[in-house]
């Protein structure tokens, strides 16, 4: 009876021995676990490193190549003359602008995230924690494409902020705004302001997230030691929480930070015509066809997120990660 | 962390968050509006009307159904591929301790840790170099390469929650390699790997700056979004475009979240 109710059962909870070839394969790997080891680590490996490592190479190899200005071919001998190219005034003015736009960006990501991400580590409990969560994730994968065009419709001078404004009675301001130099211009949608706006939107969900996870790291008995020994909520604030966020916003700017600094799509399509490093290597390769100056303008982004991975690391901040 | 369950917060953080969230979801929420307006040539608010003409015409659009029909095909493709090669290198990562774990582990985040610009101009400078022409396998080829990373994290992360022990067991049990992983291993990370090909699906289905260099003349739907936001043709279809891959990139994300909310880390914390 026993035997029959065994077999009544449909998946044994046994299964039956293999052997074989499949069999021997099976003990060679579990007897070898190097060999089982390097076989999972060649296909990612290969892959990416002959993708993705070769190609950078190839990259930085031709940036050491130069144009030839008359025929406009590319000379493949080495040379630092494209690096040289790289330090006229135009170019330099190129990578200032970004780095400073990258800095604005980071800074105002940052003072934006920090509610968000202390509310919801501090004060959101259950369902609140899960909508302040989805709250964050669904903006940062919603099409990246879409979300500029948002700030198109949103920007645009016939679009929704001028007639808010209108509202309000305040189109006085607007208009006193884009009278300004640097940051002004015809409208919002081709003026640095309002690519700086933009850039905030796409980057602030890649802020929140560090920084919220830093925060939730915090003792609450902390910041309430803080105010029975009598700190203000500032002081609180200052010598407390943000020495222990700092980590966190520092993680976030590495992300704000890098992103702003290689994107040519956003100060393409909402912006002026002054160009940023992305847009400058995107036309360098593209219409002038001058891929060494392309390459060596990429070789800015890495080495100042370089350095700026090295200080982020000094800081702690891969913790946060 | 955590405070008396009482404490309510102050008003002006409350006032602050809230701002904060509304900044990153009202814009989305305008181009639901937009897809419905009459408005034909410029971005007036408020529209002038409503209508749903403008989805039969997207509809009725080749263009845009070619774009659609290539931006599945290469993110279902190259979510497989980074499946299999994430898959492979979270489990050498996380089971074993070996010399140079640490490089493996950049070496996977690297091609999203560096801007995109960088990814997509090193892959069309190699295809130059190496006179490969574009063409569908050439989009797979980078779009594969920054997916395998959402893949990863989320594989790691159920890895380290997954008890070795229960692998010993099941070989103690004489189960050999294939059956061990077919039958314990697999359905424990299946629900992780299912929430990272999501996320990487969605991740290819929104690309634009690698694609742009490795695309060639072809069209995905961000290609597509791009020329026209560039150059508009007939902007109510990039409305109602822009609608539906809003939509199709949302619910991904939510049966992500839905899968791993459970466990200690949580699906797309990191795009």
């Amino acid at each position: 009876m026993t035997t029959a109710a065994l077999n009544s059962t449909s998946a044994p909870a046994v299964l039956p021995r293999t052997g074989g070839m499949r069999g021997a394969l099976s003990d060679i790997l579990w007897r070898r676990p190097q060999l089982l080891l390097l076989l999972m680590l060649l296909p990612p490996v290969l892959w990416l490193g002959i993708v993705y490592i070769g190609s950078l190479f190839a990259l930085l190899l031709q940036s050491f190549f130069s144009i030839d200005e008359f025929s406009g071919l590319i000379n493949r001998e080495f040379t630092l003359k494209t690096y040289g190219d790289l330090l006229q005034a135009a170019n330099l003015d190129i990578i200032l602008r970004t780095v400073t736009m990258a800095a604005l960006v980071t800074l105002a990501s940052a003072i934006i995230a920090f509610p968000i991400a202390y509310y919801a580590a501090r004060y959101a409990r259950g369902r609140w924690k899960a909508l302040f969560y989805l709250g964050v994730m669904l903006p940062l994968w919603s099409s990246y494409l879409v979300k500029i065009y948002a700030w198109k419709l949103i920007l645009a001078k016939e679009g929704i902020l001028t007639w808010l404004l209108g509202k309000l009675n305040l189109l006085w301001l607007l208009d006193g705004w884009l009278s300004l130099p640097i940051v002004g211009g015809n409208s919002l949608s081709v003026s640095f302001t309002g690519t700086f706006i933009v850039f905030v939107y796409v980057w602030l969900p890649f802020m929140i997230l560090p920084v919220q996870a830093a925060l939730e790291r915090v003792p609450g008995n902390l910041v309430e030691a803080s105010s029975d020994l009598g700190a203000s909520p500032g002081q609180t604030f200052r010598n407390v929480l943000f020495p222990l966020a700092l980590p966190g916003i520092v993680a976030g700017s590495i992300f704000t930070f890098s992103l702003t600094l290689g994107d040519y799509i956003i100060p393409q399509i909402i912006g002026t015509s002054r160009l940023f490093i992305g847009q400058a290597v995107y036309s360098q390769q593209g219409t002038a066809g001058n891929i060494p100056l392309a390459a060596a303008f990429t070789v800015v982004p890495i080495v100042i997120m370089g350095f700026y991975l090295w200080g982020a690391k000094r800081m702690g901040a891969f913790d946060a990660l | 962390m955590r405070s008396d369950r009482g404490q309510s917060a102050p008003l002006g953080l409350k006032i602050a968050a809230a701002c904060g969230l509304l900044f990153l979801h009202l814009p989305i929420l305008l181009i639901f509006v937009y897809a419905f307006t009459t408005e034909e040539k410029s971005f007036v608010w408020p529209p002038p009307g409503l209508t749903t003409q403008w989805f039969a015409v997207t509809w009725n659009r080749p263009d845009v159904w070619q774009a659609l029909s290539l931006s599945i095909r290469v993110a279902a493709i190259s979510t497989a591929i980074a499946l299999v090669l994430g898959t492979l290198c979270a489990a050498a990562v996380s089971r074993t301790r070996f010399f140079g774990r640490e490089t493996i582990s950049l070496l996977v985040i690297l091609p999203i840790a560096l801007p995109g610009i960088i990814t997509g101009i090193a892959l069309r400078s190699a295809f130059a170099l190496a006179d490969i022409p574009f063409s569908f396998w050439t989009i797979v080829l980078g779009h594969a390469t920054f997916c395998v990373v959402v893949v990863y994290n989320n594989a790691v992360a159920r890895f380290r929650r997954t008890s070795g022990s229960m692998i010993e067991a099941s070989m103690d049990l004489g189960a050999d390699g294939f059956q061990t992983f077919r039958h314990v291993v697999l359905p424990n990370i299946a629900t992780a790997l299912l929430a990272g090909g999501m996320l990487a699906f969605a991740l290819s289905f929104d690309e634009v700056i690698v694609t742009t260099f490795t695309a060639g003349q072809q069209q995905t739907v961000p290609i597509w979004m791009l020329e026209e936001l560039i150059r508009p043709r007939q902007r109510p279809v990039t409305n109602v475009v822009a609608m539906v891959v809003v939509l199709v990139t949302l619910l991904p994300i939510l049966l992500a979240y839905y899968l791993t909310r459970d466990g200690d880390q949580i699906a797309g914390s990191g795009k």
